[in-house]
Formats: C-alpha cells, sequence, structure tokens
C-alpha cells in the first residue's frame, strides 16, 4: 500500500495555477471590445478552420485562447447548454450570463478535482436586445473566476500588454472597421511585430443584422480592406 | 456540473462531438420527447394542415400553402402557417397534423443549426433531407394513431448549384422530385393545375403565380384547403429559396399573383 505525501492545498493550487498559466502564456491572444455596430472578437490565428471565435446562440458569442481542444470542449457544451435552454424556454431565455455561470462551475470543479486543470480563458459576450439593457462581456479564467468586462479586453498569452495598449486608444462608439484597425494595432504591439491580415480571425455580434441570429465571421477580404483603408 | 458540461470523453460517448441536437435531447432530457399515448381507436381530433406545394424554378425552388387547418369538418385556424425556413438555404412545407407537424419543423430547424455550430459547417441539402427522413420515420407510431406528418422539403443545393424539392411519407420514406410536387388533401388537384401550368425555367414571378394558381384550383376541390381571401387579407404563404438564401415572398406579391390568376379567369 502506497501513501500520496502530504502536499499542502496552497502549493497544490499554486502549482495547478502556474501550469495553467504558462500554458496559456504560449498561445495567442484575443480582443473583445464593444463598439457601436456591435461586439467584436478578434484574434491572431494562422488557421482559417479551427477557430477561436465563434456563435453560441443568437446573441451570444465565444472566444477561447490556450489549449484548443479543451476549449473546443468548453464551446461544444455551451452550444448544446445554449440550445437546450432554447428549446425548453424560449430563445429570449438565454443568457450569456448563465452560460458564463455555467462555464465558471465546469472550470472550477476540473481545477479542483481533476489531475490537471484547462489551460483556458474564455469570453462570452451578449449584445443587448434593440434599445435595453447593456451588452455584456464575462471573462472566466481557467480556475472558474469569472470577470464582468466593460468596453474592452484583452485574453491569453499577452492579456497585460493588450489592456494597456487599449487603455489608451479606446473610446465609446467606434464603429465596426475602427475597432478592427485599432483591435489590430494593439494585437501588433503587444505581440511587438506585425501581423498578416490573412492570419486575423474576427467576429462580430452585429447589432444592425436583420436575421436573428446576430454572429457573423468576417471574411479574410473584408478584414484585407478594413486594414488597408 | 451540469450535465451539459460533461466532456464527452469523460461521460464515455463516442468519440467527437455528436452534431445532432435530437439526440442530445433524448440522451440529456428525455421527458421532452416522449411520446405519450393516444386513444388507438379512430383518429384523434386535432387540428389538420392541408394542401402545400413546391416547385422549381429558374432560381431554386419555391414553396406555398394554404392557410387553413381543419379539425374534423371544423376549420380550426384559417390563418395557420405551413411553409418555414428550415434554415438559410432550405425550406420546409407540412400536412397532417398540426401540433405534432409545427415540432418537427422546430426540431428540424434546432437541427440544422444545431449542426452548424457544432461542427462549424453547413449540412448539405441531401444530408438535410435524410435528417428529416430519419425524424418522420421517429414520429411512425403516431402517424399510426393518426397524427400522421408529412413534409415537403427543399431548397437551394449549394454543392449542385440547383434548387431541388424532396418527398416523403409517414414511414420516412423519401423521395427526390424534379419539377414539382404537392401533398395535403388538396394535394391531388394541386398537382394537376401544376401539370397544366408548369415549365422548366419559369421566372420567379411566373413560379409564383403558378404557385397561387394550384393553391386557388386546389381551394375550389377540396373542402379543407382555404382559398385566398383578398377582403380579409388571407394570402398563401410563399416562400422562394434562390442561390441568396431562403427569402419569403412579400403579401403584395402574392397578392398580385392572385389578382393576375383570377383576372385570366373573368
Amino acid at each position: 500500500m502506497s501513501f500520496m505525501p502530504y502536499v499542502p492545498p496552497e502549493q497544490l493550487m499554486k502549482d495547478r495555477s502556474d501550469y495553467a498559466r504558462k500554458g496559456i502564456a504560449r498561445g495567442k491572444s484575443v480582443v473583445g471590445l464593444v463598439c457601436k455596430d456591435g461586439l467584436l472578437f478578434i484574434a491572431e490565428n494562422p488557421s482559417t478552420t479551427l477557430h477561436k471565435i465563434s456563435e453560441i446562440y443568437d446573441r451570444i458569442a465565444f472566444a477561447g485562447v490556450g489549449k484548443y481542444s479543451e476549449f473546443e470542449d468548453l464551446r461544444i457544451a455551451g452550444v448544446r447548454l445554449a440550445d437546450l435552454r432554447g428549446y425548453s424556454y424560449g430563445r429570449e431565455d438565454v443568457k450569456a450570463k448563465d452560460i458564463a455561470n455555467a462555464y465558471s462551475q465546469a472550470l472550477s470543479t476540473i481545477f479542483t478535482q481533476q489531475m490537471k486543470p484547462y489551460e483556458v480563458e474564455i469570453l462570452v459576450g451578449e449584445i443587448s436586445e434593440d434599445g435595453g439593457g447593456r451588452d455584456e462581456v464575462y471573462h472566466i479564467l481557467f480556475d472558474g473566476s469569472v470577470n464582468d468586462e466593460h468596453g474592452f479586453v484583452g485574453i491569453g498569452g499577452h492579456a497585460e500588454e493588450l489592456s494597456t495598449a487599449l487603455k489608451g486608444s479606446y473610446q465609446d462608439g467606434w464603429d465596426l472597421a475602427t475597432s478592427v484597425r485599432e483591435a489590430v494595432k494593439a494585437l501588433c504591439s503587444a505581440e511587438g511585430r506585425e501581423i498578416e491580415p490573412a492570419s486575423i480571425e474576427a467576429g462580430v455580434l452585429e447589432r444592425t443584422r436583420a436575421q436573428r441570429r446576430k454572429f457573423r465571421r468576417l471574411p479574410a477580404d473584408e478584414i484585407g480592406r478594413i486594414l488597408a483603408g | 456540473m451540469s450535465d451539459e458540461l460533461v466532456p464527452p470523453v469523460v461521460s464515455g460517448d463516442p468519440i467527437g462531438a455528436n452534431p445532432s441536437f435530437f439526440d442530445l435531447l433524448v440522451r440529456t432530457r428525455p421527458e421532452l420527447v416522449q411520446h405519450s399515448a393516444v386513444p388507438s381507436s379512430g383518429e384523434a381530433l386535432v387540428p389538420h394542415g392541408t394542401t402545400v406545394l413546391g416547385l422549381k424554378f429558374e432560381g431554386g425552388v419555391v414553396f406555398a400553402g394554404d392557410r387553413r387547418a381543419t379539425e374534423g369538418y371544423s376549420i380550426a385556424d384559417d390563418k395557420i402557417e405551413k411553409v418555414f425556413a428550415a434554415d438559410d438555404y432550405s425550406a420546409i412545407a407540412i400536412a397532417g397534423a398540426a401540433g405534432q407537424a409545427i415540432e418537427i419543423v422546430k426540431m428540424l430547424q434546432l437541427e440544422l443549426e444545431h449542426y452548424e455550430k457544432i461542427t462549424g459547417d453547413r449540412l448539405s441539402l441531401e444530408g438535410k433531407a435524410n435528417r428529416l427522413a430519419q425524424m418522420i420515420r421517429g414520429n411512425f407510431p403516431l402517424a399510426l394513431q393518426g397524427l400522421a406528418v408529412v413534409p415537403l422539403f427543399g431548397g437551394y443545393d449549394e454543392r449542385w448549384q440547383q434548387g431541388r424539392i424532396f418527398y416523403y411519407d409517414a414511414t420516412g420514406g423519401r423521395w427526390e422530385e424534379q419539377d414539382f410536387y404537392a401533398i395535403g388533401s388538396g394535394g391531388r388537384a394541386a398537382k394537376s393545375s401544376l401539370k397544366k401550368r408548369w415549365r422548366a425555367g419559369l421566372s420567379h414571378d411566373d413560379g409564383v403565380r403558378v404557385a397561387v394558381e394550384a393553391l386557388v384550383d386546389a381551394a375550389e376541390e377540396d373542402i379543407a384547403t382555404g382559398g385566398p381571401d383578398a377582403a380579409r387579407g388571407i394570402f398563401p404563404t410563399v416562400l422562394a429559396v434562390t442561390s441568396e438564401g431562403v427569402s419569403p415572398v412579400p403579401e403584395d406579391r402574392v397578392r398580385a399573383a392572385y389578382e393576375v390568376v383570377m383576372g385570366a379567369r373573368s
């Protein structure tokens, strides 16, 4: 019979946090930004098919950084949760807040009960109904802690640099094109190098969109045009 | 941790995310899809939707349906909708037990949206048609008890770059139709009308007119089909699906088509 050596809980949690932070720091970053036209998520992503940014529901979007397989797991779970909610009750009863809470619970459980924490940070954002409420952006960390963000947020390896860069420039009421340009500028300055327009991934929850589903991926040529213009 | 957030591998499911919303519902909320027993003697008296049709035109397909639902010999509703967008590139029209049919439409819409969100790709039109066949097959026990639902499905096939129409029977059998098809109590009359009026390469406006005329004919032959009612402003639901996606044909255009049809008769 073998005995586990005693490890103080403080040490255990610290080791896990360090492990998760290191994993996240190796990856690329995502910027979330509230603007006049809606809510923009934008990231550097060389792949055009393995997305960091996705649709969850009519007015709700998701962005993840860190280990792809892990935030993809969470993304799928979020879509399932949202679709089940919407089916069981009504489409307007699906809220970013509830999804963020579910993520928080799940990540917190994984952090404390599993061998290895998830090396992820995610954003869940929702644009308000026409003429009421405010846009919501929740930032959920690997250990399940949640922050309610206002205006803009950077997550991932260069979160701090991103926040600093955006703090200096961010203005309420930017249009989509300005937001894309400024966010890319912030991403470049945080990384300390130029980023090819072709490896920018962007998705927006667009207020003006006529369809019920407000999420739209910005195609590469549109991003190219915005950054050139 | 809530059920929905158990990672697939941990929960022991087959590897990879299952993109089916229906399977998810059966697994996590079986009580929502249970079919409760209905008396097996005779047909349950519930609203039934009647005539719907689909036809191909130059740029895709047009789907149309009258607005009546009947309950035995009574009119249950004169303004119901039986033609719906299933997603951005396909449409579904239904005949049969209205409550059951609406549920199948809702489930199909969610199924397609869920698949799209989970995988990041739209299902092929063929894939959508097959999935609907499986859902109709699932309704077969209720069909035997008089709650049959028969859909007409179609849309714009982005790979084949053309409109396609599929029809079904209550057992989930699925066939592709080349030109046009009509189902429901007035389906036979509508089909006869389409046989005379339809031709290959109809324009959008002609497609709408031919569809409206077929519904007018069906309403004249079948008591359960509601004809257009200009006085009360009740007109058929008409949807067109092209390479641009699904778009409802606005009521004033349906009214104009109806006036052309009636003008030619007077």
